[in-house]
């Protein structure tokens, strides 16, 4: 069972605390979007093994939203970070360069 | 036969007599006792027959390895299976029965099995029960199942108490043994927050029997002093009775604390379930001795040669008065040494090495044990105990030299460490030819959040299987641990120094002789508890069960509640042996958590009876609990289905509320609907996203009707929204949607929408809320309140502050049933007293509470969907005939985009249609309406079925609606209902609306 | 008129520790701008307090504040004070994104009462929170998970625990608070 680190609140919980919520930094297609946009985003997710970048929340706590980078092998927690971004932040990334050289999600390395 | 000697016993009180009963005889043991010493001091060498063959079955080990003795314990409210007598602290009054077999433990009818082992090889059931298939439920099923399965299953409720504890430690260290022992004090020292968990009542492991000196003193008081130099320390927690469950995802641990097992009755929880956080595990888990491979190694009386020296030593007991020791290692010399110094006799020692053992050779033969090197074991004699052993030559096929009487086999296939918990979540094993067993990898540690390595090895559980070489790496562990936890080392620099004990190195013994032929491989057990035997594995191995998961899963070596702990090892030495490949290559099978079977009750904890799970409750519950109130649950809500009144039934008690509503008044307590405020200058842009529809647009102190969609277009939520003022809006979800939805607004505006200023608040509890509906709903309430409440004043879907029997109110003229109708919201602390006035005040007109189902049949009256009938995750509002509530004029809302794809503009997608009985009967919820022809499958067509049905007490007939193709264009058709017993219903497409189509009655 | 009633009025349990309801208690639930000086003179005017910190609640006479997430503050005052606090948290916030509303009939609240170690471990067997002296004090809140359901608690003192949870489901977590003080389960880990 895992432990986060809710960035909102300090929390450091255990997973009953919070609630997955897929993946992050998911760019919204809505009205005027293409067939193909509006399909990837809703149904073609990332499932990597390896690093990847979650969504949760604080369910059972603050009730905040928050981005987890976590590799999904090992289960190791690169860093949370707050909802309110478009892209992981550097300290983070840099910090999964470190653990893992070469890494890459989506558009981001 | 075995015994209680004389004298000895270290954890005894032999003053104290402790009376029990086995199979309902009345035996007596000591304080101290555990139930198997008890039962060997009362010479029940025999404890159970085994699971396939139903051989006869005694006690083989001394600890949670035990796979033979399983008893049926305890009797009604504590009565449980399979209950391990070596783990089993003996009490007065402790009830036991041996289990599988029929009619008794000495007369067994499913004996007759072991005639037939040769019929019965591995894979016997897969091979044998698959064909007629129209034997499978009926024939081979109950065959199985008679068949299966060890106890019985408890039949009364558990009468004790289970409990979780939540805790946080720095370092955990599972095992209380020397390495145990020595790991925490290093890190206790460290300053680091420790706990110490053992399984068993005492500490010290197996060095108090196993002997050996420390720093020059013997090891029993190097136990006692670390115990009492770590109770001293008030950073470190020491618990016996407690056993490492397994070592989870990021520390996670959980310890299984047998708080009253050997107390049963006093008061308190009988288990904990410790749910433990700890930044390092160190595991001081010791090794396990492994039985060696013969014939008849199953006969009771064959025991390990260790646990034969535990009951000797801890307890006082012989396992028989001549005890042949059989081995391939140096330490099951110290039993042959044990029990000749406690003038039993060792007829003879058989050591499988060509070249026989060391030191403890020579202290053997010393005193006089004979001492037979390069023999072994042909196959021991006698059924229901040993009765001697055919001895041969090891390297040989079993030619028998020499027969030896004795009464007891003590065997020493060597050690195993006790990888399991290192093992649970990730650690690795690498083999170690030199002690023929896996250890493990400390480089392939399991690791931490942080992604750094948080388990440990000490002691013998890393391999570490002497005194002086466990204490050394226990030692080194306990500092590892507590400097991975940000603690400085303090303390002791160098571990505790113990009297170096040298032995002659072992040799691996997989089949003892090892050139056997196939009629002893036969009679070589490997699992006791699942009856798996050397031939089977080999079996396996022919048949192309080449991968040992598969093997294990074929033969069911290690599934029994044992887990394997005997017969792992042994069996893939067998199968690498069969498969020609060396051991490393086969590996081992998974291991998981629990460590030992823990009971079902701990693991639920306090979640049991009235807190199995939370049951919310309204404000006026009390009062529906002393009315009459059958509940129904809706999400952990629990709502008045109906209240009943006399003798009437659940039917006739709906059908009277709905005359009542529909005639005079009615009463509903609606305080479970969601209650969202959505406050803030963006709300209205926001609500836009959230609804179909468009709220921005709607007046202070009005109501709109509102559906919500999920991104992917369909409906998941509806309700009534006011707009309380400019800036705020009052947003009513479905009873079960509240959090759901609150949940759902807040991940919009925190991940999507973070700059729209918007604040949400869940008040759904703050208020108890009252729908007053009927004809007569404006008068009570004008008994109750000087506001002016008339339909100019608070018109249809209007809402307005008021107050009502003296207390503060709003109330919104909305409508579920189709009358006239108000409801009511007031502080929650109020309702009961609302509820009580509306009660008194409706007195004159009749009034009656209504419950759910009412409510459901005369919304399906006036054709209003609900959430969970109508729709199902598939469902869009289109589908509905909700287009009036999609607002056209808005570029976008949550799930717009979604039903513009083509197959949600699909014509052909089912569309909800009123459906009435052509006999007036009821259609069965859920039925399908078939179409002409079969769909691929050679199923039925179908072309549409019931979403909601209902008799309409109002109409006096069957209404309902479904989900119809093209079904708004059919009106008037005929659809045809099969129901399940084959008779079909007909049913004609009309308007959904059955009830005042015009909605003049809710209007007034 | 009638008085209002709390969850469960009355409801008390005593064991290794004691629990009971302590009735109605007015509360806010305060949304905005937490750093702002308008929040700050909010607070003061309602409660008497200053904001607390992250996770802290202060307290001042009948009245306490504490910080439930970081846009959100809990104000606690007496029931009937409700309507006066909300007028002066309004009157300083006009014209500022703010939301308060009355949730004072929303909770339920519970006094855990004993000795030191002894309500730490009532926690410690209904949450997954760390419960040791060094993890957790007066001063703090924490928001979590009680058994199944959300709810909050502070120590008022080293004896006195208090605890929030929704009103529907009072029966439930004064069972589970009952539940683990029942005699013969001390675990004695807090002391």
């Amino acid at each position: 069972m895992l432990i986060l680190e809710c960035p909102c609140c300090g929390v450091k919980g255990e997973e009953t605390e919070f609630a997955p919520g897929g993946e992050a930094h998911l760019k919204r297609f809505g009205p005027g979007s293409s067939e193909d946009d509006f399909h990837a985003y809703l149904f073609e997710k990332e499932n990597p093994r390896g690093v990847h970048f979650e969504r949760w929340r604080h369910a059972n706590g603050c009730g905040k939203w928050f981005h987890a980078a976590r590799d999904t092998l090992t289960l190791e927690v690169f860093g949370t970070y707050p909802a309110q971004t478009a892209e992981p932040p550097k300290d983070i990334r840099d910090k999964i360069a470190a653990r893992r050289p070469g890494w890459r999600w989506r558009e981001f390395s | 036969m075995s015994t209680r000697l004389g004298s000895g016993g270290r954890l005894l009180r032999r003053d104290r007599r402790i009376g029990f009963s086995f199979n309902g005889k009345r035996l007596s043991g000591m304080e101290g006792d555990t139930l198997a010493s008890a039962l060997l001091a009362n010479d029940q060498m025999m404890v159970g027959r085994s699971f396939k063959y139903h051989r006869p079955r005694g006690i083989v080990a001394s600890g949670a390895e035990e796979p033979n003795a399983l008893f049926n314990m305890g009797a009604g409210a504590r009565f449980e299976p399979n209950q391990r007598a070596t783990t089993t602290e003996l009490f007065e009054g402790l009830e036991v029965q041996s289990q599988n077999h029929w009619p008794s433990l000495e007369f067994d009818i499913g004996a007759i099995n072991s005639k037939l082992a040769r019929f019965l090889p591995a894979g016997f059931y897969y091979k044998t029960f698959m064909a007629p298939r129209s034997f499978w439920k009926h024939v081979y099923e109950p065959f199985i199942r008679q068949s299966a399965g060890l106890g019985r299953v408890p039949k009364d409720r558990d009468e004790d108490r289970y409990e979780h504890f939540y805790a946080f430690f720095d370092v955990v260290v599972i095992g209380g043994g020397t390495a145990g022992l020595t790991a925490a004090l290093a890190a206790g020292e460290a300053g680091a927050r420790v706990l110490v968990m053992e399984q068993t009542p005492h500490w010290g492991g197996r060095a108090p029997v196993d002997g050996g000196e420390v720093a020059g003193a013997p090891v029993d008081k190097f136990v006692d002093e670390s115990v009492a130099a770590l109770e001293a320390m008030g950073n470190v927690t020491l618990r016996r009775r407690m056993m490492g469950v397994g070592v989870y995802d990021h520390g996670y641990v959980l310890g299984y604390e047998q708080v009253r097992d050997h107390a049963p009755g006093t008061p308190g929880p009988r288990h904990r379930l410790w749910r433990i956080r700890a930044g390092q595990v160190v595991t001081a888990t010791g090794a396990i001795e492994r039985p060696l491979s013969f014939a008849g190694n199953d006969v009771p009386g064959v025991m390990l040669a260790s646990a034969v020296r535990d009951y000797a030593v801890d307890y006082g007991v012989s396992a028989g008065d001549r005890t042949v020791v059989v081995t391939n290692n140096d330490d099951a010399y110290r039993t042959a040494i044990t029990l000749k110094n406690l003038g039993l006799e060792v007829p003879v020692i058989l050591d499988a090495r060509a070249a026989g053992g060391g030191a403890l050779m020579e202290e053997a033969r010393g005193l006089g044990i004979r001492v037979e090197t390069g023999k072994a074991v042909a196959r021991v004699r006698g059924g229901r105990r040993v009765e001697g052993v055919a001895v041969c030559a090891q390297a040989g096929e079993g030619a028998v030299l020499e027969e030896i009487r004795c009464d007891a086999v003590a065997m020493s296939g060597g050690w195993s460490p006790v990888v399991h918990l290192w093992s649970h979540c990730g650690g690795k094993l690498i083999w170690d030819e030199a002690h023929a067993h896996f250890r493990p990898d400390v480089d392939k540690s399991p690791t931490g959040a942080d992604g750094k390595p948080f388990v440990i090895p000490a002691g013998a559980a890393n391999g570490a299987l002497d005194l002086a070489s466990g204490l050394t790496d226990a030692h080194a562990a306990g500092r590892a641990a507590a400097a991975a936890t940000g603690h400085k080392p303090g303390g002791k620099a160098a571990a505790p120094e113990a009297a170096p004990a040298p032995e002659a190195p072992m040799a691996a013994v997989w089949l003892m002789p090892q050139g056997a032929k196939v009629q002893l491989r036969m009679k070589a057990w490997l699992d006791y508890q699942n009856d798996v035997k050397v031939s089977d594995i080999q079996l396996a191995a022919r048949e192309g069960y080449a991968s040992v998961e598969h093997a294990k899963r074929y033969t069911t070596l290690g599934m029994a509640t044992d887990q394997g702990k005997l017969s792992n090892i042994n069996g893939l030495a067998i199968l690498s042996d069969a498969l020609g490949q060396p051991i490393p290559q086969t590996g081992t099978t998974t291991f998981r958590p629990p460590y030992t079977p823990i009971s079902m009750a701990s693991i639920a904890g306090q979640a049991r009876g009235a807190l199995f799970q939370p049951l919310r409750r309204t404000p006026m519950h009390d009062w529906h609990e002393a009315n009459g109130a059958d509940f129904e649950p809706v999400g952990q809500w629990r709502r008045p289905y109906t209240f009943r009144r006399g003798q009437e039934s659940r039917e006739e008690a709906v059908h009277r509320e709905i005359g009542q509503v529909r005639g005079s008044l009615g009463l509903l307590d609606a305080s479970t609907l969601g209650k969202l405020v959505v406050r803030g200058p963006d709300a209205g842009r926001f609500l836009d996203m959230l609804y179909t529809n468009m709220m921005s647009t709607l007046k202070p102190g009005r109501c709109r009707y509102g559906l919500m969609c999920s991104e992917n277009g369909f409906l998941t939520d509806d309700g009534v929204v006011v707009r309380l003022d400019e800036d705020t809006f009052l947003c009513h979800t479905t009873t079960g949607g509240a959090e759901s939805v609150h949940g759902h607004m807040e991940e919009w505006l925190q991940t999507e929408w973070w700059d729209w200023k918007v604040h949400v608040a869940n008040v759904t509890e703050q208020y108890a809320q009252v729908g007053v509906a009927g004809p007569n709903a404006r008068k009570v309430l004008e008994k109750l309140t000087d506001d002016d409440i008339s339909a100019e004043a608070l018109s249809f879907m209007g809402f307005k502050e008021i107050t009502i029997a003296g207390i503060p109110a709003r109330v919104f003229r909305i409508s579920f049933t189709g009358e006239l109708s108000f409801e009511l919201a007031v502080a929650a602390g109020r309702g009961r007293a609302l509820w009580d006035a509306l009660m008194e005040a409706g007195a004159e007109f009749g009034v009656m509470p209504y419950g759910t189902e009412a409510m459901h049949v005369m919304r399906a009256e006036k054709g209003f969907i609900m959430i969970g009938d109508e729709t199902d995750g598939t469902v869009i509002p289109q589908d509905l005939g909700l287009g009036w509530a999609i607002s056209k004029k808005k570029a976008d809302y949550i799930g717009k985009r979604a039903q513009e794809r083509t197959h949600m503009t699909d014509p052909n997608r089912w569309k909800l249609v009123g459906l009435e009985t052509l006999d007036g009967g009821v259609l069965p919820d859920g039925a399908y309406a078939t179409a002409r022809g079969v769909n691929a499958n050679g199923q039925r067509n179908v072309q549409g079925r019931v979403t909601s049905t209902y008799h309409s007490p109002t109409l006096g007939r069957g209404i309902a609606m479904g989900l119809v193709l093209n079904g708004p264009d059919r009106m008037g058709e005929v659809l045809e209902f099969p129901r399940v017993d084959g008779t079909v219903m007909k049913a004609k497409i009309v308007d959904q609306v059955f009830y005042d189509k015009d909605g003049e009655k809710q209007n007034v | 008129m009638s008085e209002a009633q709390s969850a469960m009025p009355g409801a008390a349990f005593e064991g290794a520790h004691t629990v009971r309801e302590t009735g109605l208690c007015g509360m806010i639930t305060l949304r905005g701008d937490l750093g702002a000086s308008a929040m700050a003179e909010a607070v003061r005017d309602a409660a008497g307090t200053a904001v607390p910190g992250r996770r802290e609640i202060v307290h001042e006479g009948a009245s306490s504040v504490a910080w439930m997430s970081p846009d959100e503050l809990l104000v606690m005052t007496e029931y009937a004070r409700v309507p006066e606090a909300l007028a002066a948290i309004g009157a300083a916030l006009k014209g500022a994104h703010h939301l308060a509303v009355d949730v004072s009939d929303a909770r339920a609240m519970f006094e855990v009462t004993g000795k030191p170690g002894a309500v730490r471990e009532a926690i410690a067997k209904l949450c997954p929170v760390d419960m040791g002296h060094d993890a957790f004090a007066p001063g703090q809140i924490r928001r979590t998970r009680m058994g199944q359901v959300a709810a909050a608690f502070w120590m008022v003192d080293e004896g006195t625990i208090r605890v929030v949870c929704f009103r529907s489901v009072a029966e439930y977590v004064f069972g589970l608070l009952r539940d683990a003080g029942l005699p013969g389960g001390e675990v004695g880990l807090f002391g």
